[in-house]
């Protein structure tokens, strides 16, 4: 079959093929950029934390009129409470671990400092999440280490909230070793933290730092373990419970918790921000709930998009077929078979979508470089437009087929109507 | 006449019945999906406080210095989104804006007066006297506390109305005793329902948005006095030389919030010279480095509103771009479909400006049947929307009448812009022509 009639059809309805065209072009921009945030959404969700988050739940207390924790007997008096609030949950008949920690990955509250290599630096080398605990915290998070050992009872000190941090040794997480001594010869190494030198002695495969906003994306991986415990008049416990014992020890924890000291605060209300025990996986979900709601966004609009367009091409397809019904009979007087009149109307939608694709996979690639400007997005790659212009296409033949068949149901007999 | 275009677009409508249920649909769901965008656009972009915006200030000095500026990734290396404790205490004493308040954010424990009850845990400011006035506090019983108060560090308290049921059962609380963080304040007044979206004085600790309302007002210096520690963000150039609440009241680092209101530009101007010869005096080894942003440029500063919303937004509106250029496409059909129609009317003295009104009405008519699925529709957009977005950004998109009323008129002019188009092709038929094909 010739192109030649359906250019010449094409020609008498400029208006329509290019408003159907310019709907095709705006749908495959649109799309392939939503479907990219989808995407990227998606991973970001995914990534694994590095800390085992099975049967790990995380209490947030606060102590009320609990000393200041200026002064060295104050700090003596917060540290022995958190101690006692530990050895609590230890007891729990449903707990397998506890530990007083900071904070935790996905949690949000972050301390994060700069790593030298040098006391003097003006720059510092890397930036880094830091994650005040005891020799406990790589068993009880399940921390893989790759290299070196854990840190010894020995080793773990405590400090003031506001305390000097000036630990002698730490844990590194291999992203932050590999990003401080790229040759992969971290462990055993000195490294400064506020200008004081101290030792790496071990290094962990993968911990996530706690924050999941944007500043912390060029340093996702960079944590560092501190054996200090860190006393304050708020504290955090990380607990292990016994496998599927989790839900029985969240119940328990707050109530032991409260039988060994009532002047205390653990919130238990029911949406996230009112409570303050949380099984990690509640945590997992509040952290990317903005991600996660916006790829629920993203897939909706690009559904309703999808739609509308495919109603677009059924309703001016239909439109043509109503108009041409005289032709089309004369066609089939002629000798055309309903499959030449079928092949007709979809060559014609290829044609018109396929300009359409084209300029559309223009427009996605010039949509996300101005995302990429406005919004510090990533660049897109080529296969979403690929993938893009092959479902707009399919599209545009599903959308067409309905009214190519009616056309191709039409009599010959029409040919011989006036009307 | 009207009468008669409305019902010859009804007749129209129910004669095709296919097109136009693609017509409905496109209008019916591209209109819903850009305005609940909208709506929690406008929500977080919006004016927290409109009657007032234009007279609040934000100041900013460089406690730092041009050694720690040469790190500051910000190419405009402005001086850091808060001010050191001796900087803020330093614009207080002075007192030259109308009214100004330097404020750190808490989040005490309040502990209820009933036995057997847990203490919780609530969110707030210490914040001056002239705080309440500035940004317009809501009272519902009392007031704010005197600058006498402030003067002589008083155990005064203003709460919430949720803190006052929550620890009183509600009522008149004025005068009562509150236990906060384990001191004791007298109740000077209960803030009526107050929740500004955005936070606008303190978007620094607060993100912006919160969806905890502000629990308890404590006055600044009776807090520092009480050794009540700060929450949200702590930045430091250096260590603390000392350690403890204290050693960060002396140090270079920066977390306290300050807000000034001036009524009027030269206000602004002579507030932004005493701010040059503040600095200069306070950190003779460099040359003063100070803003005085107006409040929308320092929430625009700050990025409030978060880039999502902005994508959405973006992504929203193309949406409805494609579903006018759609709309555009199939009204175009509808319209061209019945030329003979045309032919007929015009033959029989109908002018051009006729057949565009009666055309145009019919378009409008295909607007006001999506609108109607699109308030259906928007109304399961707002409910939809706090389950997909964060809870403190859904909050903002409200159902109101206003809301439903846009909705109508943008689905009802969007279709009419659409169809100007295809309206005016249908006027441009000409008679003797589609009479004869007949």
């Amino acid at each position: 079959m010739t192109l030649h009639p359906i250019l010449a059809a094409l020609k008498k309805h400029k208006a329509g093929v290019t408003l159907i065209t310019l709907q095709i072009a705006l749908t495959l921009a649109i799309v392939c950029n939503a479907v990219f945030i989808i995407g990227q959404r998606v991973d970001r969700i995914n990534r694994p934390s590095g800390i085992d988050e099975n049967n790990l739940f995380l209490v947030t207390q606060s102590w009320v009129g609990a000393p200041t924790g200026d002064d060295e007997g104050s700090i003596d008096k917060l540290d022995s409470m958190q101690q006692a609030d530990v050895a609590t949950l230890r007891n729990l008949p449903d707990v397998e671990s506890a530990i007083a920690v900071n904070t935790l990955p996905l949690v949000n509250s972050t301390w994060s400092t700069g790593i030298s290599l040098k006391p003097d630096q003006q720059r510092s080398t890397a930036q880094a999440a830091l994650y005040f605990g005891t020799e406990q915290m790589v068993p009880t998070l399940g921390l893989k280490l790759v290299a070196g050992r854990n840190f010894t009872s020995a080793e773990i000190g405590h400090m003031g909230f506001r305390g000097h941090n000036k630990p002698p040794v730490i844990i590194v997480t291999k992203a932050l070793g590999d990003k401080l001594f790229p040759k992969g010869d971290a462990l055993g190494k000195t490294v400064y933290i506020d200008r004081n030198p101290t030792t790496i002695v071990g290094i962990v495969e993968r911990m996530q730092v706690p924050s999941v906003n944007s500043w912390a994306n060029s340093w996702f991986w960079n944590s560092v373990l501190i054996p200090t415990r860190l006393d304050a008049g708020f504290s955090r416990y990380a607990v292990r419970a016994k496998p599927g014992r989790l839900d029985a020890a969240m119940r328990e924890a707050p109530k032991a918790l409260y039988a060994s000291n009532p002047m205390r605060v653990i919130e238990t209300g029911a949406k996230f921000e009112d409570k303050s025990v949380h099984s990690f996986a509640e945590i997992r979900r509040y952290a990317y709930r903005a991600d996660r709601g916006m790829a629920v966004l993203m897939g909706v609009i690009c559904l309703i998009l999808l739609c509308v367009t495919g109603a677009g091409i059924v309703g001016l397809t239909s439109f043509w077929v109503g108009q041409r019904r005289k032709q089309i009979g004369i066609r089939r007087a002629l000798g055309a078979t309903q499959v030449d009149i079928l092949r007709y109307f979809q060559t014609e939608n290829l044609m018109i979508a396929g300009v359409g694709v084209v300029l559309g996979a223009i427009l996605a690639v010039g949509l996300n470089l101005w995302l990429m400007k406005q919004f510090q997005m990533d660049r897109m790659s080529i296969t979403y437009v690929l993938v893009g212009v092959v479902v707009l296409l399919v599209l545009g033949q599903g959308a067409v087929f309905a009214p190519a068949r009616r056309a191709s149901k039409v009599s010959p007999v029409e040919a011989t109507r006036s009307v | 006449m009207f009468a008669y275009y409305l019902d010859l677009a009804l007749r129209s409508l129910k004669r095709m019945k296919a097109l136009t249920g693609l017509l409905i649909l496109t209008i019916g769901f591209g209109v819903p999906a850009s305005m609940t965008t909208w709506s929690v656009f406008g929500g977080v972009a919006g004016d927290p406080i409109p009657w007032k915006s234009s007279k609040l200030y934000v100041p900013q000095i460089d406690a730092w210095g041009p050694t720690v500026q040469k790190n500051n990734p910000d190419p405009e290396k402005g001086p850091p989104d808060a001010l050191t404790y001796g900087d803020a205490v330093g614009l207080m004493r002075d007192h030259r804006g109308k009214l100004q308040s330097a404020m750190y954010m808490l989040s005490p424990s309040v502990v209820p007066a009933k036995v057997g009850e847990h203490p919780f845990n609530t969110m707030g400011h210490a914040v001056f006297s002239e705080f309440f006035p500035m940004v317009d506090v809501p009272f519902k019983y009392g007031s704010g506390w005197s600058a006498a108060d402030d003067e002589s560090r008083a155990q005064v308290a203003v709460i919430s109305s949720k803190v006052n049921r929550r620890v009183f059962g509600g009522g008149d609380s004025v005068g009562k005793t509150i236990n906060i963080d384990g001191h004791d304040y007298r109740v000077v007044g209960v803030m009526g329902e107050w929740n500004p979206q955005p936070r606008f004085y303190d978007v620094v600790n607060t993100g912006g948005f919160l969806s905890q309302d502000e629990g308890v007002l404590l006055p600044f210096n009776t807090t520092i006095a009480a050794d009540m520690s700060n929450d949200g963000n702590t930045n430091c150039s250096e260590a603390p030389k000392e350690t403890g609440f204290v050693g960060l009241q002396r140090s270079s680092c920066i977390w306290i919030e300050y807000m000034v209101q001036l009524d009027s530009a030269a206000d602004a101007q002579r507030f932004k010279d005493y701010l040059e010869g503040f600095a200069r005096q306070r950190y003779p080894g460099w040359a003063p480095n100070v803003r005085l942003r107006g409040l929308m440029a320092w929430l625009d500063h700050e990025h409030v509103v978060p880039p999502d919303t902005r994508i959405s937004l973006y992504v929203a509106l193309g949406l409805l771009l494609v579903c006018l250029v759609n709309t555009a496409g199939l009204l175009l059909a509808k319209f061209l479909r019945r030329s003979s129609e045309i032919g007929v009317r015009r033959a029989l003295g109908a002018s051009r400006r006729e057949i565009y009104t009666q055309f145009l009405i019919e378009a409008g008519m295909v607007g006001l049947a999506g609108g109607a699925l699109g308030l259906l529709l928007t109304w399961l957009g707002i409910v939809g929307v706090g389950w997909v977005l964060p809870r403190d950004i859904a909050d903002l998109a409200r159902l109101d009448v206003s809301l439903f009323a846009t909705t109508l008129a943008v689905a009802i002019v969007a279709t009419m812009l659409a169809g100007l188009y295809p309206t005016m092709r249908a006027a441009a038929v000409q008679p003797a022509w589609q009479l004869k094909s007949n």
